[in-house]
């Protein structure tokens, strides 16, 4: 396997699809070639920090308007209710 | 009827109940998905303001749409797409564009021979656990997602951010699977090029080899 087509099984390979046969050969490949290690470390570790990352939070004033919005259109498909 | 909500009533139910005109459970539903929507807003336009006309936007097509939704796929695939969609527009806005179409830049699906190689490659100074906690770092990834051209800043969020499968990402997006790993590997190199040009340890830098390893 060579570098580049290591870089284009990095998905499946970092997602854990990738078919055993290839993976042994990733592997392999790894093994005799340390920048091909450590951008697989790389990459496993910027989806870690953005999976990880503090999660953003609605304004709480805006969370309000929109559930009033939200009421307020209900009521015109639920007329009855 | 009071109906027991709960946070294990699944989606599917309260999805039937709100269709039957249960207020509680389509707000169960919205409390549910609106942090997502607005943290996938938020992360796509990087404007409250925008974030929070999306996130209503969102809802609102939602309530409209409810009788549509059959279940084909998830709610909260379904729901992402309506939010994807909602803030491309948006985005699309702001270039001048009116389309919202996401396949007239469709790279083929097949076309990984363009994938930029890494070039600055090291080992970061610190782990991901000890980076999540600073500031700082929320602010550089922040950053790097805009630099990303917003095709591939989507599919990232949808399937890194928000975990949806490479299916899910395809069928949310409207385009193709290999279309979607073609633009998630894309992202990931680039965000990692970024990211570790300022985490790297400029003392362990490697020389890439891929022009001549085997």
């Amino acid at each position: 396997m060579k570098c580049e087509e290591l870089l284009a099984m990095l998905n499946e390979y970092v997602d854990g699809t990738v078919d055993p046969a290839v993976c042994e050969e990733f592997e392999k490949h790894m093994a005799g070639c340390n920048p091909c290690q450590v951008v697989v470390d790389n990459i496993r570790q910027t989806i870690t920090l953005y999976k990880d990352g503090q999660p953003y939070s609605m304004p709480v004033q805006f969370r309000e308007r929109m559930r009033d919005a939200l009421r307020k259109k209900w009521k015109e498909k639920f007329p009855a209710k | 009827m009071t109906n027991p909500l709960t946070l294990e009533t699944p989606d599917a139910e309260l999805v039937c109940l709100a269709k039957a005109g249960d207020l509680d459970a389509f707000e169960a539903l919205t409390n549910r998905y609106e942090q997502r929507v607005y943290g996938l807003a938020i992360r796509m336009l990087r404007q409250e303001q925008d974030a929070e006309d999306v996130t209503q936007q969102t809802f609102l097509s939602v309530l409209e749409n409810l009788e549509g939704f059959r279940g084909e796929a998830s709610f909260s695939t379904w729901v992402l797409r309506i939010a994807s969609h909602a803030a491309l527009k948006i985005i699309r806005k702001r270039k001048g564009l009116n389309t919202v179409s996401l396949e007239e830049a469709t790279e083929p699906p097949d076309d990984f021979n363009s994938i930029p190689h890494p070039e600055f490659i090291a080992d970061w100074r610190q782990s991901p656990e000890h980076l999540v906690e600073r500031n700082e770092v929320r602010r550089l990834l922040d950053e790097a997602l805009t630099r990303l051209d917003e095709k591939h800043r989507l599919v990232f969020i949808l399937r890194d951010v928000e975990g949806l499968s490479i299916q899910e990402t395809a069928a949310a997006l409207d385009v193709s699977e290999g279309n979607v790993k073609v633009r998630l590997l894309r992202a990931r190199l680039q965000l990692r090029e970024d990211l570790t040009r300022v985490l790297g340890d400029p003392a362990r830098q490697m020389i890439p080899s891929h022009h001549h390893h085997e």
